[in-house]
């Protein structure tokens, strides 16, 4: 397998990205939002360069999840904090690892309940090839297809780095 | 009959699946709750006051005994969990025709209901509930005799968590009719798993149980004594009609002696908190001052109790799943 990608340069890529993204759009007042934990740190780091002066939340999914019957509660869940309104806001959803997509349906559902925003812009830093639902980064860091078995986890917040675990379940 | 197998209440990972009693739960569970509580606490806060923890799960609230803000509060935890809730007013409902608690509940569980929520006028209803009746079916007391009330224990040891902090430091008051009060026991209980080193219990002799110091409390008859320096104040409702068994003798002696006052209160710390369970009786147990004063964190405690039952019902709920995958996987 390929060697795991350093995150600074990944994340100075998608930061150039993102504003032209942005730009193209006409977007000028889009607000972050991170999901925990990982998520939180990327989003921070892209928010420092491309609009520092943009809001930032930060939201954790595990009451959104959908293998709760199977897993339960995680023991602690960090509240969801979003400091803006999100009726008719541009927002950039940021996570740190895109991989079967259902942590961004949950987190589509929450950001929903908080409002309708007019429109999500997902960032993520890594997309490891593993898709149960249609869903898609639209600005990547990089993709890489990981060895059954194994999981690729950041660690931080200084340094940012990727790591590879075995499975948990 | 309130002896109960600490077990009933675990699943085979030691996972909650009925929530009974505090009598036998681990410091770490007690502190798992707690802290879950804390998290939906911030979801009470949001404009859609919603998460879909309990989709397409039905929680009946069984009410053999009048409650009206436990059960509403119970209701909303499970409506805020998107749960359906079922509420059952059994006073006024199947019993006075004749069919007992067992038939009724057997009726119930035919309608696929995922959770029962039960109050009871007979200690140990809950636990015969969880035992006998619906082994699948998660069953929280929500009061039951003068036995326990565990959720309200929770509640409360959110609310000294929130505005004190470290229970290991705390001198904690409960004053008025320990006797009967189901809400004393399960505190008891609570503070004593907890850690804190200093519970104390105010009551006139003939409102207190025998064998108490088993719960490692301490004990005093003068309220002007036991409230000397406490950092939390928890009064209980004096109820009217053990006035007539006796075991009193006027409400307004009552209230002079153990009445919360400004004077009384002024003898605990001075950011003492006052916690009360619901529902007050003004000029009975606590003055109007007291109640509305800046310690009471009275209505506090409702806000809190819903956060608690969340936690909870969605604990409980995990526990009874994965309890049945695995009683499945065995068979």
């Amino acid at each position: 397998m390929s060697a795991l990608p350093e995150v600074g340069p990944l994340l100075q890529q998608m930061a150039d990205q993102l504003s032209r993204y942005l730009q193209e759009r006409q977007i000028d007042d889009p607000a972050f939002v991170g999901i925990h934990t990982g998520g939180v740190w990327i989003a921070e780091a892209l928010h420092q360069q491309v609009a520092p002066n943009a809001p930032m939340g930060t939201l954790d999914i595990a009451f959104y999840r959908d293998d709760f019957e199977q897993h339960g509660l995680p023991q602690r869940v960090r509240p969801s904090e979003l400091p803006f309104t999100v009726d008719g806001r541009h927002l950039i959803l940021v996570d740190d690892v895109l991989m079967t997509g259902r942590t961004i349906r949950a987190a589509l559902n929450e950001l929903f309940d908080y409002g309708r925003p007019a429109s999500v812009t997902l960032v993520t830093l890594l997309d490891i090839e593993a898709r149960q639902l249609p869903v898609r980064a639209d600005i990547l860091g990089a993709s890489l297809a990981l060895p059954a078995g194994q999981r690729v986890k950041l660690t931080g917040p200084s340094p940012l780095q990727l790591t590879l675990n075995a499975a948990t379940h | 009959m309130t002896q109960m197998p600490q077990h009933l209440q675990l699943n085979h990972q030691g996972q909650l699946r009925h929530f009974l009693t505090i009598e036998g739960l681990s410091r770490e569970l007690l502190t798992e709750l707690l802290d879950t509580a804390d998290s939906f606490l911030e979801v009470g806060e949001r404009a859609v006051k919603k998460v879909p923890l309990l989709r397409g799960k039905t929680v009946c609230n069984v009410f053999f005994e009048n409650s009206t803000r436990t059960r509403t509060t119970f209701e909303l935890a499970a409506k805020r969990l998107s749960a359906d809730v079922l509420n059952l007013n059994i006073s006024t409902s199947s019993t006075s025709k004749g069919e007992t608690l067992y038939d009724t509940l057997q009726n119930l569980e035919a309608m696929a209901a995922d959770m029962f929520v039960v109050r009871h006028g007979d200690s140990g209803a809950a636990h015969f509930i969880a035992e006998h009746v619906c082994p699948d079916v998660a069953v929280i007391n929500a009061g039951d005799g003068n036995h326990a009330h565990p959720t309200q224990a929770m509640l409360d040891m959110l609310t000294i968590r929130r505005h004190r902090g470290d229970f290991e430091k705390l001198s904690v008051a409960i004053v008025g009719d320990i006797l009967h009060s189901r809400v004393a026991r399960s505190n008891m209980q609570a503070l004593k798993t907890l850690g804190c080193p200093d519970i104390r219990v105010i009551a006139p002799r003939t409102l207190l149980p025998d064998g108490i110091e088993q719960y490692g409390v301490r004990v005093f008859n003068d309220l002007r004594v036991g409230l000397r320096d406490v950092d939390v104040v928890i009064m209980l409702r004096l109820q009217r009609e053990r006035m007539q068994s006796g075991l009193l003798p006027s409400e307004g002696e009552f209230y002079r002696l153990y009445g919360l006052t400004r004077e009384t209160l002024a003898l605990a710390k001075p950011d003492a908190l006052v916690m009360h369970p619901g529902p007050i009786n003004r000029g009975v147990e606590i003055e109007s001052e007291v109640a509305d004063g800046p310690q009471s964190v009275i209505l506090k405690q409702v806000t809190y109790g819903i956060a608690v039952r969340m936690a909870v019902m969605s604990m409980a709920m995990t526990g009874q799943t994965s309890q049945r995958q695995h009683t499945q996987e065995a068979n």
